[in-house]
């Protein structure tokens, strides 16, 4: 399982990783934390021929928290979320996820654009971004643009960062202070990639929910925001009945596709199961006083 | 004080904590990299294996010319299909995954570029890769030499079975299987083979289990002299039995060593070790018991079929999965009539060869849910239908005619049921029940047969007949100890055991002995590590030889202290003259017999020593309590708690034992919960990395409590019983009984492996199905 | 052979300079071409943990990182853990608690857990039970590794405490 042969480059800034991309066309690959590439190079299922190596490309490492955004750099590592990178809500919401991404070694090298990039339908950061609406800062020849996450996530495995692209930040909007949230997945063995997995944020006022976000992952071809029991949520009394009536409606609104890990049909009853489970966690989070 | 029993840390660690271990792959500096083509498909007629311009390529066309024979592994038996297994597929593949050609280039990367350039053109046959596919009417045979697909079929039936059935005040049948596995160790299989020009001999290191075996096996195939060939394990990443077997691979890689005249390496990649080194499981199981009012066992009337894949391992045959399904299938259990029928299968996957329990998982699942299931069905506890039924006097002979040595079958169990405190399990169950939370207890009561010598296997008609065990034992003028063994120990912690064995025989330190074992230039013709045989067997030999050794050192030491020899004590390091003050010390001893052998009359110079061991056999046994948490929705199981009462006889080294349990214990878990080959109707393997094939981790093996028990057998001159096998064997049962305790609520049970969440939620989805059906 | 480069890093804190393939992992040029064979290749898709290493000081897949990658970096193997005769607090509790049996995954779980404490010395039972689930081993069933790695710790931190 040794990969075919390729030539190697290590830009140090944006624009050159570019200028490399745009010289290897189709044949080029960009590499970031390589925890999902070399596997696959391994194998022999992905054969570039150029490698561009983002490590040294310090301009997109990092996170920068300018209040109601988080831009994370394409390259920070899983594991800066050990620790919550920001105060608040969304701080406390990442630091919940990463620990179900991988394992330990495997976050200390992957990276959050490189997530985004690869775009498994089981990907906890892809989920993330796109229930809680990131914009993805993609840059190329012409410039720069931003993508929202319900034009970035095209398929399983496939994204808008064109061929001669490199994804550079993605802006994440943060929670306000006084908003719950919780995750929940469930996956064969600790560390696997989920056979489903939600997340839930939810804002009470006076009993009743105020406002929510919620998305399910690893049952369609990518994370999947559920904008429509959002509202059915909101306005409704913060219980854990609320929570399950609107559960109650998941099943009917993903098509997983079965595979060696679960048949169709369990992971639609498994969707439901983790989205109320998400909720609910969320909710008691609510509960918590900051 | 003893060194026997004591736990002492292993003499083998430093080095490998270090990363000082030499393991196959670390041995391959300088070696050129052989890599295998092997089949995409499962079967077919090869039309043509294209060759690239360059390279060194060899096919089957390249074996022929060279006079290459194939691999046969035979059983001298009416019913056994001989189908021989060619070390490069000639006209035609039987699995995907068979190797076709073989490529070399000096590094692994350009091997794999080369073999990439070769291209197989295969005519492709539909694949047979079930066993119900393979039984059906009109199956397509597999190989022409065994027509109906049935390779080896165990046959008997004592007369009482059908009056039995008629008499019985209960009858459970059931219908068990057991998923495809692999061993999966840790280290894949891989050789170098290093050729001499100074000699014109190659030397093999090989990750194996059988070393002496793998020499006669290659001699053979190759034809050529066992002396030009000498085969080393060095330190093996674990076996667990897929490193028995003489694999194809190993014949084609030091016949390329003797081709090139080079130094050349296959070091396995792990997708080739799920598609083509041997598989593992994969049995149906239909079992009827017959139970009188008072749930006792009076007859079982068994269909075993296990799927053995394409081909038969050599040397210990496709016969050992289902004769030893046929033969032990009653277990701990005493009852008279008995009726069987068991077959070996041939698919269109990669061939069955032993692993770790080989039968035993699926045959104590099998009677401990005949057992579960009386219980239930005739109202009585589960534990108060096995109390009626094992076996409590011995020796006892079992209707398929094996004697069981002492044990403490019935002891075992009481003391797990005490332990578990199942009175106090059931109440916090119907405290989470009220919750909604499911709990269950499952509890697993076997035998497992160890240490069985030629007598055993000689039962089974193979024309290769392993094991005895032969030792040297050996004192140097300097006092130092040198044990040969043909057992090839591969993380067993073997040579430490036998040092604290030899340890109280020759009263010097462990430390000062050293076993060497693996490599046919330097141990004695052997069978290896497997069956859980090596402490009962080479620990015997060693007992034998070292006890020879040390009367002739007493002798000598009598001649120097001038007394009688029966009046020596060998202790820490000394030749003592009891109730005198004379002493020497041992390394004086050893000295004099070397150097001063004139002095001793009657008797040879030096101190070397050689026995063997070739036993009948004994049985261990242990009884697991496993408890689950069963979460309905997501289907995920927890095991909340493990307690195994295991008694495997004298504890040579309570912490390596202990170490043996909980291993076992977690493969066990592995087999009920996690793992399984997959293949698609093609016979494409669709599991062929970790990430789909899944042994469990840290966090999803519990930690393992573990009592002991020792009844002292005379059938084992070390007191030991094996104990190697145990934890894989029980396990299963006990974590399939405890979900299934778990699943009572709902009315259904769950009777195959491994018992995914998927498999789960589609009994609990058929179960709400039918209880809504039952209401309209 | 295709293409090389050159790559410099310092392995176990000696200076490496070395010509090879940019397609050569780390875990093969820590093996083959500098001889330290104690790191272990298990699975070459980032399960099985047997070749970790610190790259960085970071616990990390060799496998899964070429060497290339690895210029200007700190690479420690097994081999530096223990000072000559001398073992690590992690070898030593892996040798008392039978942590090992066939060795093969060793090196792998004595780097994650090295790894992994220097970050965290004052990892809880439960976050280190979680750690160790990064990691394969075949023979022991987890548990002695488990104990092991949690003895370590407490040691290490007593030592700590001393100084
Ligand atoms: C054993 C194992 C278990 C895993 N489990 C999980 C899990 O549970 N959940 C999970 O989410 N992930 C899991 N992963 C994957 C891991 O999180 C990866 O790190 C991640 O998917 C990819 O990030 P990377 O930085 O490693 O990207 P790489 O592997 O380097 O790249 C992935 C792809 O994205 C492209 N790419 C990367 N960065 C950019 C960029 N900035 N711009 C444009 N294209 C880019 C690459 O060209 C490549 O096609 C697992 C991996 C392993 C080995
Ligand atoms: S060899 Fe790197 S994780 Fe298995
Ligand atoms: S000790 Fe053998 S794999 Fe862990």
């Amino acid at each position: 399982m040794k990969p075919a042969a390729f030539s190697y480059h290590r830009p140090e800034t944006i624009s050159d990783a570019l200028a490399l991309l745009a010289e290897h066309g189709d044949v080029g690959k960009i590499i970031a934390g390589g925890q999902s590439l070399v596997p696959s190079m391994n194998f022999r299922l992905a054969r570039p021929e150029t490698l561009i190596d983002m490590n040294a490309i310090a301009e997109i490492a990092g996170i920068e928290d300018r209040g109601d955004t988080l831009v994370i750099g394409a390259m920070t590592r899983h594991a800066a979320f050990h620790t919550p990178v920001c105060d608040g809500p969304t701080g406390a919401m990442l630091t919940r996820v990463v620990g179900n991404i991988a394992h330990y070694p495997i976050r200390q090298r992957g990276t959050f654009g490189g997530s985004l990039c690869h775009a498994d339908p089981a990907s906890e950061w892809c989920l993330v971004a796109a229930t809680f609406d990131a914009a993805m800062e993609i840059h190329g020849q012409d410039g720069m643009r931003e993508v929202g996450a319900a034009d970035f996530f095209k398929g399983t495995f496939t994204t808008a960062v064109g061929g001669d692209e490199l994804l550079a930040r993605i802006h994440l909007p943060k929670l306000p202070e006084g908003w719950g949230t919780g995750f929940y997945e469930f996956s064969r063995r600790r560390g696997d990639f989920a056979l489903a997995m939600a997340v839930a944020a939810l804002k009470v006022e006076g009993g009743k929910i105020a406002d929510a976000r919620l998305g399910v992952g690893a049952v369609a071809a990518h994370g999947l925001r559920l904008e429509t029991l959002e509202q059915a949520l909101t306005g409704q009394p913060a219980t854990e009945e609320t929570i399950a009536e609107v559960a109650a409606q998941v099943p009917g609104l993903v098509k997983p596709s079965g595979d060696i890990h679960g048949s169709a049909e369990y992971r639609r009853d498994l969707a439901q199961a983790v989205v109320r489970r998400a909720l609910n966690a969320a909710l008691a989070d609510c509960a918590v006083p900051a | 004080m003893t060194w026997v029993g004591r736990t002492l840390p292993r003499l083998e660690d430093p080095t490998l904590l270090k990363g000082g271990g030499r393991f196959t792959a670390d041995l391959k500096a300088g070696a050129w990299a052989v890599k295998f083509v092997r089949s995409p498909e499962a079967a077919g007629t090869i039309v043509e294996v294209e060759r690239p311009d360059e390279g060194i390529v060899f096919t089957a066309e390249d074996l022929d010319a060279a006079g290459v024979g194939s691999i046969q592994a035979v059983l001298d038996r009416p019913d056994y299909r001989r189908v021989p297994h060619p070390v490069l597929a000639r006209d035609r593949v039987v699995f995907a995954g068979q190797a076709v050609a073989l490529v070399v280039a000096p590094t692994e990367a350009e091997a794999e570029d080369l073999a990439e350039q070769v291209f197989v053109d295969i005519d492709t046959e539909d694949a047979v890769t079930s066993i119900e596919a393979a039984l059906a009417e009109g199956a397509r045979d597999v190989h022409p030499e065994a027509p109906g697909n049935v390779m080896v079929e165990g046959v008997m039936r004592t007369p009482g079975v059908d009056a039995a059935f008629d008499a019985a005040a209960c009858v459970v049948e059931l219908d068990l299987s057991s998923a495809r596995q692999s061993a999966m160790p840790m280290e894949t299989r891989g050789g170098v083979a290093d050729y001499d020009p100074a000699t014109g001999r190659v030397t093999l290191y090989a990750s194996v289990q059988m070393p002496h075996m793998l020499r006669t096996g290659l001699a053979d195939v190759l034809g050529i002299d066992e002396g030009d060939l000498r085969v080393v394990a060095p330190d093996v990443g674990g076996g667990f039995g897929q490193k028995m077997s003489l694999f194809p691979e190993y014949v084609a890689l030091v016949w390329t060593a003797f081709r090139l005249r080079r130094k050349v390496a296959w070091i396995e990649d792990r997708r080739e070790n799920f598609l083509s080194a041997s598989h593992a499981r994969d049995q149906q199981f239909t079992v009827r018991g017959a139970f009188d009012a008072e749930g006792r066992l009076l007859a079982v009337d068994a269909d075993l079929r296990s799927n053995v894949g394409a081909f038969s391992c050599y040397p210990v045959t496709c016969g050992v999965e289902p004769l030893m399904a046929f033969a032990e299938l009653p277990g701990p259990y005493d009852f008279a009539e008995y009726g069987v029928r068991s077959r070996g299968v041939t698919t269109n996957l990669s061939m069955m060869a032993p692993y770790r329990g080989v039968a035993r998982p699926m045959l104590t699942l099998s009677m401990e849910q005949l057992m579960d299931a009386a219980a239930e069905k005739l109202d009585l506890d589960p534990v108060e239908i096995r109390r009626r039924n094992l076996i409590t006097s011995f020796p006892h002979t079992s209707p398929t005619g094996l004697v069981y040595d002492e044990a403490s079958y019935l002891e075992a169990m009481e003391a797990a049921v005490t332990s578990a405190d199942i009175p106090g399990f059931r109440e916090r169950q119907a405290a989470a029940l009220a919750e909604g939370r499911y709990l269950g207890l499952g509890l697993s009561v076997f035998s497992e047969r160890t240490g069985y010598g030629t007598p055993a296997f000689a039962a089974r008609k193979m024309q290769i007949v392993p094991g005895y065990e032969t030792v040297d034992c050996e004192m140097g003028p300097s006092g130092q100890v040198t044990l040969r063994i043909g057992a090839s120990p591969h993380g067993q912690g073997l040579k430490t055991a036998l040092a604290q064995l030899l340890a109280d025989q020759l009263g010097v330190a462990p430390e000062r002995i050293r076993v060497i074992s693996g490599d046919t230039d330097a141990s004695p013709y052997g069978w290896g590590t497997f069956a859980s045989r090596s402490m009962v067997i080479s620990g015997g030999a060693s007992k034998i030889a070292s006890g020879q050794l040390a009367d002739k050192l007493r002798a000598i030491a009598g001649v120097l202290l001038e007394v009688d020899p029966s009046g020596v004590e060998l202790k820490d390091g000394l030749a003592l003259a009891t109730g005198t003050n004379k002493s020497l010390s041992i390394a004086e001893v050893a000295r004099a017999a070397h150097h001063q052998s004139h002095r001793f009359e009657g008797m040879a110079p030096g101190l070397k020593e050689q026995a063997f061991y070739d036993p009948s056999g004994t049985f261990s046994n242990a009884a697991h309590v496993c408890e689950v948490e069963l979460d309905p929705e997501t289907c995920g199981v927890r095991i909340t708690r493990f307690l195994v009462v295991e008694d495997a006889g004298r504890l040579i080294n309570p912490m390596i034992v202990d170490g043996q349990i909980a291993g076992g214990v977690a493969q066990g878990i592995a087999t009920a919960l996690y793992e399984e080959l997959v293949f698609d109707e093609f016979g494409t393997m669709l599991t062929t990395s970790l990430a789909d094939y899944l042994p469990p981790t840290a966090a999803e093996i519990p930690d393992i409590e573990i009592i002991h028990m020792e009844t002292i057998s005379p059938q084992t001159v070390t007191e030991a019983k094996g104990v190697g096998e145990g934890g894989t064997i029980g396990a299963p049962a006990a974590v399939l009984s405890a979900l299934n305790d778990a699943l009572r609520p709902f009315g259904t049970r769950i009777t195959s492996m491994p018992a995914t969440p998927d498999r789960i939620a589609a009994a609990l989805r058929a179960a709400r199905t039918a209880a809504a059906e039952a209401e309209a | 052979m295709t293409e090389t480069t050159t790559v410099t890093f310092t392995l176990n804190g000696e200076e490496r300079s070395l010509t090879l393939e940019p397609r050569q992992n780390l875990a093969d040029t820590i093996r083959d071409t500098c001889g330290l064979t104690g790191t272990h290749v298990g699975c070459e898709h980032g399960v099985c943990g047997a070749c970790t290493v610190l790259m960085d000081g970071k616990a990390v897949r060799s496998c899964l990182t070429f060497a290339v990658q690895a210029q200007g970096a700190e690479i420690e193997t097994v081999e530096s853990l223990a000072d000559g005769d001398t073992l690590h607090p992690l070898q030593q509790a892996f040798w008392e608690l039978h942590g090992l049996q066939c060795g093969f995954c060793t090196p792998g779980f004595l780097m994650l857990a090295a790894g992994a404490l220097r970050e965290n010395p004052d990892m809880s039972d439960d976050e280190m039970r979680d750690l160790l689930s990064s990691n394969l081993c075949r023979c022991t069933g987890y548990q002695n590794i488990v104990k092991a790695a949690r003895q370590a710790a407490e040691v290490m931190r007593g030592e700590r405490a001393e100084a």
